[in-house]
């Protein structure tokens, strides 16, 4: 059936209107909706493009390797790559046992009573709540233990010693643990999520099946629901490691400090761990910056050229994101071949 | 007496050909479960009715009746099972051996290596075929791996599997077929060295060479094992089973001597479900 | 088999499952713990404190906090009135929705009713990817590529005057910041609205625009609005980006050209600076937190009640 070309505008109310306005009106509203959506794609090129393009030069072997500096030309990034690696392992060790041992109780042991719908309500609601807020938290509570210690406080104690001559701060003060301890708090409730998804995503006849030739319920879970469980588990917890990364407002609000010229621990290589292993110990109680910090700090610079470092800063973190990124989708794509039900 | 029920007691005959004439009559065999006055609920519904019966030792008891009739239920009371699922309670008695099996004090664990269970549709773990069979033993505490291998091998052997899996034993379980699947099941369920098995309907997702491979399992282990068997497939109860009893809407309608029960039932709803009148 | 060889027994096996059972029920605990802590924490600086300390709220009355319009903290002539930090804050969150929104929904729009499957898979990873990027990325997006470039040279060349740090540009990086949220909140919403109801609309006729637009995007509402409701609160809870384009100049103002301050960027600009702990001004940054963390926690439970009470329940 041809269709007959209109050489007028129809008129309204005719047959040719009905069947081809309609069509314009779709037309138009799918350019709309398709202009919208590639527009973030040209965003994101943008960003990336300006960025880059204003990072170049800039980011050398140098860069990667040196403490901040006063002159744009010499300012480096070491010690918020070496603080945010510190601060990531310390806050990996804290929020992953937690937050999967808190999914596991609400998807393998926990009825349906109203202590777990309080549970997951208030999971929710922490989802919302603006990541400057832990910072706060994390301030009275890790940095400053509400005064409880020190001099002026209850408790007429300094710190804890340790090994060698390493000393658990109290409070613990503007240190690498207390910002990792915060930034738990912060991404627990995204490890959680996720690890509840790749929990139920296990089918019940494996449970079933291990219960039913004499396991305990622990001993099924241990041995056959985390195994099933753990790539889900892992995605989930590199994506939220990615975005712990990033975070900046929890750190500036706990004393990260923005001008830093040292390394948690003083450990600047290898060497220093092997001459002075008590460092190792000292490091997540040492004082700290992160990459992006370090970033924020030369963003508000006066001087014009530390755009330029800022920038470099930039393209740092973002490689960095990439690879946590690129290690998830890695692991997400391995499992889902291996897995057969 | 109908055409239906002549075919029933021709495949009645036949199994007894096969059967060495020394296996006990049931009435001589000693009862390995009882259940007195049995009623099962999920919530507030009501699942299964006032159930009695016994289950005699080293024999095969099948459970027949038409879908959602609560055979299922009934078998996962046997071994707690149906403990897992929230809001069940039960009432009346369940006597393994004469221990009531929900008292306070018995371990749900223990009990469930004692009672061991086949599902539906094969559940392997995805691990070797190793791994899956001494599963039961190893987290029973059991790690001695000389021993491990011993009982791998006998429970695969009275699975009828160890000859098709000998050389590929540390392989995944999951590359093996449908038949061998369940058969690995079964012998997992074997390796905890359970007296009873419950079997909830075992071969209803095989093709019928490897059901009848099932069936043939089932003849052999009843030597050893108390047998009960959940089936919608009346023939295959017929074939197999020495007791049979007909389940109808949580009721337990009748029970006895297959034989007896196919070719000349007692209740009328046993001899409407049998030839086919409904389900 | 003996009626012990069933028996429970104390061993050392039924201990540690208990245990591990009440370890894993204290994991499950943090969570609350948190919120208890947060919540504490902002009361006991704002409202209640032990004595011999004073809260906030006893030194300074709240009249003047929520309806003063002069918030100078920090200079000799003290006033706490928290709206200009307010309204910085809705300004900014008013420009990020007139953003963020419209794109975010017109693209879950394009991605669940328009797209090819191989265009979905190329924009989902690129939204996705938009979500990841810190949000200092952003700040320094707008303060050095949109001012300059795109700020500026417009409103200069209209006539008007643009701050350095002004609230326009923060507006439009948060606003980017929230599309892959409204987006991907939006599309879960429309695509739970099931096939028969578009078949019956393309059956009586309608092009596709009609059936997206009048068919399936009142019917997936409830969840629309969820997602608008919680973008809006991300926006406000929002921090580096508007600490570093939008300025430090409190002022209660709706001329998106001008500097302003919002209540996230005050408080990082206490912590980052020397005000001493103890004093008014450091304590005041807990009253503005306690602000900020209501307007939030509202934003969040008013979300969550539209998405049960206004669900469209399908068979």
């Amino acid at each position: 059936m041809s269709t007959p070309t209109p050489t007028a505008a129809p008129t309204p109310g005719s047959t040719a209107h009905e069947l081809t306005h309609g069509r314009r009106e779709n037309r138009l509203f799918e350019t709309l909706c398709a202009v919208s959506t590639w527009s973030t794609f040209a965003v994101l090129v943008i960003l990336i493009v300006s960025v880059s393009y204003r990072a170049w030069g800039w980011l050398d072997w140098q860069f990667l390797t040196s403490f901040d500096s006063r002159k744009p030309e010499r300012a480096g990034i070491l010690a918020g790559l070496l603080g945010s690696c510190w601060m990531i392992v310390i806050t990996i060790m804290f929020s992953v046992p937690v937050g999967v041992g808190a999914a596991v109780y609400l998807e393998e042991y926990a009825t349906d009573n109203l202590l777990t719908r309080i549970i997951r309500t208030n999971l929710a609601n922490l989802a919302g709540v603006p990541s400057i807020v832990y910072g706060i938290l994390g301030l009275t509570v890790f940095v400053r233990m509400f005064g409880l210690f020190g001099e002026q406080g209850l408790f007429h104690i300094e710190g804890i010693p340790l090994w060698g001559d390493a000393v658990i701060p109290l409070p613990f003060g503007r240190t690498v643990i207390s910002g990792a301890l915060s930034l738990s708090l912060l991404i627990l409730p995204v490890i959680i999520v996720a690890a509840q998804e790749a929990l139920r995503a296990v089918p019940p006849s494996l449970r079933h099946a291990s219960l039913a030739l004499g396991a305990t319920r622990w001993q099924t879970i241990r041995h056959q629901v985390l195994p099933s469980a753990l790539p889900g588990i892992m995605t989930g917890v590199i994506l939220a490691i990615s975005r712990a990364f990033g975070e900046t407002a929890p750190l500036v609000m706990i004393g990260a400090m923005t001008f830093v010229r040292f390394a948690p621990g003083k450990i600047t290589s290898l060497q220093v761990v092997f001459d002075d292993p008590a460092s190792l110990v000292r490091a997540p109680f040492d004082t700290f910056t992160v990459i992006p910090i370090q970033i924020f700090n030369w963003v508000r610079q006066a001087k014009s050229e530390f755009q330029h470092v800022a920038a470099a800063g930039i393209v740092v973190l973002l490689v960095v994101l990439l690879v946590l990124n690129g290690l998830a989708i890695y692991v997400r794509h391995r499992s889902q071949k291996n897995l057969r039900w | 007496m109908s055409s239906m029920l002549n075919a029933f007691s021709d495949l009645v005959k036949t199994r007894d050909g096969q059967s060495d004439s020394e296996s006990a009559t049931p009435d001589q065999r000693t009862t390995k479960i009882e259940t007195n006055g049995l009623d099962f609920y999920y919530g507030d519904q009501q699942a299964l009715f006032d159930i009695s019966m016994t289950i005699p030792e080293r024999a095969v008891t099948a459970l027949i009746g038409p879908s959602g009739c609560g055979k299922s239920t009934f078998l996962r009371t046997l071994n707690r099972m149906n403990d897992i699922i929230e809001g069940t309670r039960l009432t009346g008695q369940v006597l393994l051996e004469g221990i009531d099996i929900y008292a306070p004090a018995i371990d749900v664990v223990a009990l469930r290596k004692k009672v061991g269970m086949v599902f539906q549709k094969s559940t392997p773990f995805p691990k070797s075929i190793f791994d899956n069979i001494a599963y039961g033993p190893r987290i029973a505490g059991l790690r001695d791996r000389r021993k491990l291998t011993e009982i791998v091998e006998s429970s695969l052997k009275r699975a009828a599997l160890w000859d098709e899996v000998k050389d590929r034993i540390n392989e995944s379980a999951m590359a093996l077929s449908g038949g061998q699947q369940q058969r690995l099941c079964i012998a997992r369920a074997l390796a905890t060295s359970p007296d009873v098995l419950l079997m909830d309907e075992p071969a209803s997702a095989l093709d019928p060479a490897s059901t009848a491979r099932v069936e043939d399992l089932i003849f052999e282990l009843k030597e050893n094992y108390t047998i009960v068997i959940v089936t919608h497939n009346m023939q295959q109860a017929a074939r197999v089973s020495d007791t049979t009893a007909f389940f109808f809407q949580g009721r337990l309608i009748e029970v006895g001597d297959t034989r007896q029960l196919f070719t000349n039932p007692k209740q009328k709803q046993t001899e409407d479900y049998i030839t086919g009148r409904f389900g | 088999m003996s009626p012990t060889s069933l028996n429970r027994s104390f061993t050392l096996n039924r201990a540690k499952e208990q245990a591990i059972e009440v370890s894993l029920l204290l994991c499950a605990l943090v969570s609350i713990a948190t919120t208890a802590g947060i919540v504490f924490v902002l009361v006991a600086e704002s409202v209640f404190a032990i004595p011999p300390e004073k809260a906030f709220f006893q030194e300074v009355s709240p009249w003047e906090f929520f309806t003063g319009t002069q918030w100078s903290p920090q200079f000799a002539d003290k006033h706490f009135g928290v709206l200009p930090l307010v309204c910085g804050t809705f300004l900014i969150a008013g420009i990020a929705a007139a953003v963020g929104l419209p794109i975010g929904i017109l693209s879950a729009v394009y991605l669940s009713e328009y797209a090819s499957p191989r265009v979905r898979s190329i924009v989902k990873p690129i939204l996705e990817i938009l979500a990841g990027i810190p949000t200092v990325v952003y700040g320094f997006f707008a303060l050095y590529l949109i001012t300059p470039t795109l700020i500026k040279p417009i409103f200069s060349t209209l006539g008007f005057d643009v701050d350095g740090y002004n609230a326009l540009s923060a507006g439009i990086v948060v606003g980017i910041m929230i599309i892959p949220m409204v987006s991907s909140l939006s599309e879960d919403a429309l695509r739970a609205v099931p096939r028969s109801l578009r078949e019956a609309g393309y059956a009586l006729g309608s092009t596709k625009f009609d059936v997206s637009a009048k068919v399936v995007l009142p019917a997936a509402f409830s969840g629309i609005v969820a997602s608008f409701l919680l973008a809006i609160a991300r926006a406000v809870g929002e921090t580096m980006a508007v600490t570093i384009a939008a300025g430090q100049s409190p002022t209660m103002t709706l001329n998106p050209l001008r500097s302003v301050q919002t209540m996230t960027s005050y408080i990082v600009n206490v912590s980052l600076g020397d005000t001493p702990a103890g004093t008014i001004e450091y304590k005041s940054l807990y009253a503005v937190a306690l602000c900020l963390f209501s307007i939030t926690l509202v934003m969040n439970i008013l979300s969550q009640y539209v998405m049960r009470r206004y669900r469209e329940v399908y068979q």
